[in-house]
């Protein structure tokens, strides 16, 4: 069977969730190879869960390199031509992206960008906020997907898991060098576009203190917390967690806007949740518009009391 | 400093867009058109840039049909200098990497470059890595995502804010940068930035002008092809209730119906 290259998204010794949905996806196109770029001794930790996954064999390349994502493209465009994979998988991130970008420039590949479902025909694109669903196919061999977060369910699969050291080719052209990184922790809650429930805020929540009614509703819920682009502007919350055009797409089973108009743009990002709710104090908000269930009041009085409730019912 | 800004005309985000069912590209006559805001913030740091170190000029790029024109006219009302359109019949449908190295062969027509800006992601595409695919192309190093973008010298260096923290990244010119929507707010065109803009160069160029083979570009040669599109039903709206002092209870009384508590 033909190999597909999944790249392996890591921080500190940990998998990142996505890493586990690629290598599920991976399964329908041919057998995953996990292909882990990082410092030293950063592939030890990493084993066990990526065999746990389906990984037949692991590639490690280990760099301390400065070089700007460029170690990551120069491995795996090696790999594609060494290996002739049937694909390439890589989660979409910020770095995700750009590395699938620069690898299908490097090897001359289609690039199937940000795709909720890949199967040997192609990629499924959710496209404009979800009001257009389009099927894509590649006339290349080796096509490059970067595959959007939570959009395939993980399975647990039996992989030989297989060690094989790979060099990291000199770079051609000049990179940009790291000089400093600070990752963002995750904290307690879950990953936004990993949650089954996101409680969001927007403008109407009025302060950065006062979020705290948003966070209280969403830890009662085992929820993330959302925002709107308003709501981050205004520096009500940190822009990791925006919803929306410019933020994050995601498609919870149940999705919580309070104090959110509902614009467009908004819309965009979360518009293919299964439930949503809205409170809002105006009736014409057009966020009702798309809200299986709305409450027309104020959110510092509904939301505190939905919270009493579901925590009345958890006890 | 030289500085090349690419732009690209969007359909706007306020407008509801489309799939056109025939050959499944985007609808452009369906939706309005404008410059893509994100462009709007790289144009702003091409021009702060330019402000701060004399005799500099800022060079719009773009790529697209005809009425693309008007977005280049917004970025030259704000107070770019000239602006180079490749528009070619050819272009329709063509895919990333194509479009990647058509880019980057207009910006190779533009002589010694210091500096490449452009938004961090279209609003309509789902690529979003385009400015780094023409760093690739052409050689340079590319700083994405720009939260603040200093140039010092010959050395580039740009705060990188992604959701997935911050990384401080430089380098020596000439790069690419593509800048976040938190870098600045776009200054609006002037009256005077508008009357100016009108008579700013702006060249027209065809694939041949550029130096790019036909059958380099288009829906016939693209790397990749969409094979359908449907447009999916727009969610309706479900009950709305005003909060009687009981709002909060309804609530949870819903989700227990739908057994999401
Ligand atoms: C290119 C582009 C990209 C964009 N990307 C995004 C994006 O990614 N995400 C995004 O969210 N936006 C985005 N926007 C911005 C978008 O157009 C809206 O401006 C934004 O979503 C508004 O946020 P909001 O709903 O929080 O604020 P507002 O529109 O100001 O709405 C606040 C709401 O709170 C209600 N309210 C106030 N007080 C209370 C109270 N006590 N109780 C209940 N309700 C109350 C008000 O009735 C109002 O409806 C983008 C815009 C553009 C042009």
């Amino acid at each position: 069977m033909a190999e597909v290259l999944v790249l392996v998204d890591h921080l500190d010794g940990e998998i990142k969730k996505s890493t586990f949905e690629l290598l599920t996806a991976a399964r329908a196109l041919g057998e995953p190879s996990a292909v882990v770029v990082g410092p030293a001794g950063s592939a030890g930790k990493l084993s066990e869960g990526l065999k746990a996954h389906g990984a037949a064999k692991i590639y490690i390349a280990e760099t301390d390199s400065s070089d700007f994502l460029t170690p990551q493209v120069s491995v795996l465009a090696s790999l594609v031509e060494s290996k002739d994979p049937a694909a390439v998988l890589i989660g979409v991130s910020a770095d995700g992206k750009e590395i699938a970008g620069r690898l299908a420039i490097k090897t001359n590949s289609a690039l199937l960008g940000d795709v909720v479902g890949v199967s040997p025909e192609g990629g499924t694109h959710s496209v404009f906020g979800g009001a257009f669903i389009a099927e894509a196919k590649a006339n290349t061999g080796h096509p490059v997907f970067t595959l959007r977060p939570g959009s395939v369910e993980v399975e647990q699969a039996d992989g030989a898991g297989a060690e094989e050291t790979v060099e990291v080719p000199a770079a051609s052209g000049r990179s940009a060098t790291v000089q400093s990184r600070e990752p963002v922790t995750g904290g307690d809650r879950p990953e936004l576009t990993e949650a089954s429930v996101i409680v969001s805020g927007g403008r109407g929540v009025g302060s950065a203190e006062q979020f705290s009614v948003v966070e209280g509703l969403a830890d009662s819920l085992g929820a993330a917390v959302g925002a709107s682009r308003a709501a981050v502007d205004s520096g009500f919350y940190p822009h990791q967690f925006q919803v929306g055009q410019t933020g994050k797409t995601v498609s919870p089973q149940l999705y919580i806007a309070l104090g959110i108009s509902g614009a467009i743009q908004h819309r965009a990002g979360m518009q293919t949740s299964k439930t949503i709710i809205a409170v809002n104090k105006d009736p014409e908000a057009p966020i009702f518009e798309i809200a299986d269930f709305g409450v027309v009041g104020d959110l510092f009085k509904v939301a505190p009391q939905l919270q009493e409730e579901v925590t009345k019912r958890k006890n | 400093m030289n500085i090349v800004v690419l732009v690209k005309q969007v359909p706007d985000t306020y407008s509801e867009r489309k799939l056109s069912s025939g050959d499944h590209t985007l609808d452009r006559d369906a939706t309005d058109a404008v410059l893509d805001e994100i462009d709007e913030r790289a144009v702003e740091s091409a021009l702060q840039l330019k402000e701060a170190n004399d005799g500099s000029e800022v060079t719009v790029v773009a790529m697209g049909p005809d009425r693309a024109t008007d977005a280049i006219r917004k970025a030259l009302s704000m107070g770019a200098d000239k602006a180079v359109h490749l528009s070619d019949e050819a272009l329709h449908g063509s895919c990333a990497v194509q479009t990647t190295k058509a880019l980057a062969k207009v910006i190779g027509t533009l002589g010694e470059v210091d500096l490449i800006l452009a938004g961090n992601e279209a609003s309509d595409g789902r690529i979003g890595a385009i400015p780094a695919m023409v760093a690739d192309v052409l050689g340079l190093p590319s700083l994405t995502h720009a939260r603040e973008l200093t140039v010092d010298g010959s050395t580039v260096t740009v705060r990188r804010e992604t959701d997935d923290g911050v990384t401080v990244l430089s380098t020596e010119l000439p790069a690419v940068v593509s800048v976040n929507e938190k870098i600045n707010e776009p200054r609006y065109p002037s009256f005077k930035g508008i009357m100016a803009a009108k008579k700013k160069p702006v060249t027209t160029l065809t694939l041949a002008d550029a130096g790019i083979d036909a059958s380099e570009v288009g829906l016939a040669s693209a790397l990749t092809t969409v094979t359908s599109s449907q447009p999916k039903p727009p969610k309706s709206g479900g009950e709305k209730v005003e909060d009687e002092g009981d709002g909060g209870a309804k609530i949870a009384q819903f989700l227990v119906g739908q057994k999401l508590i």
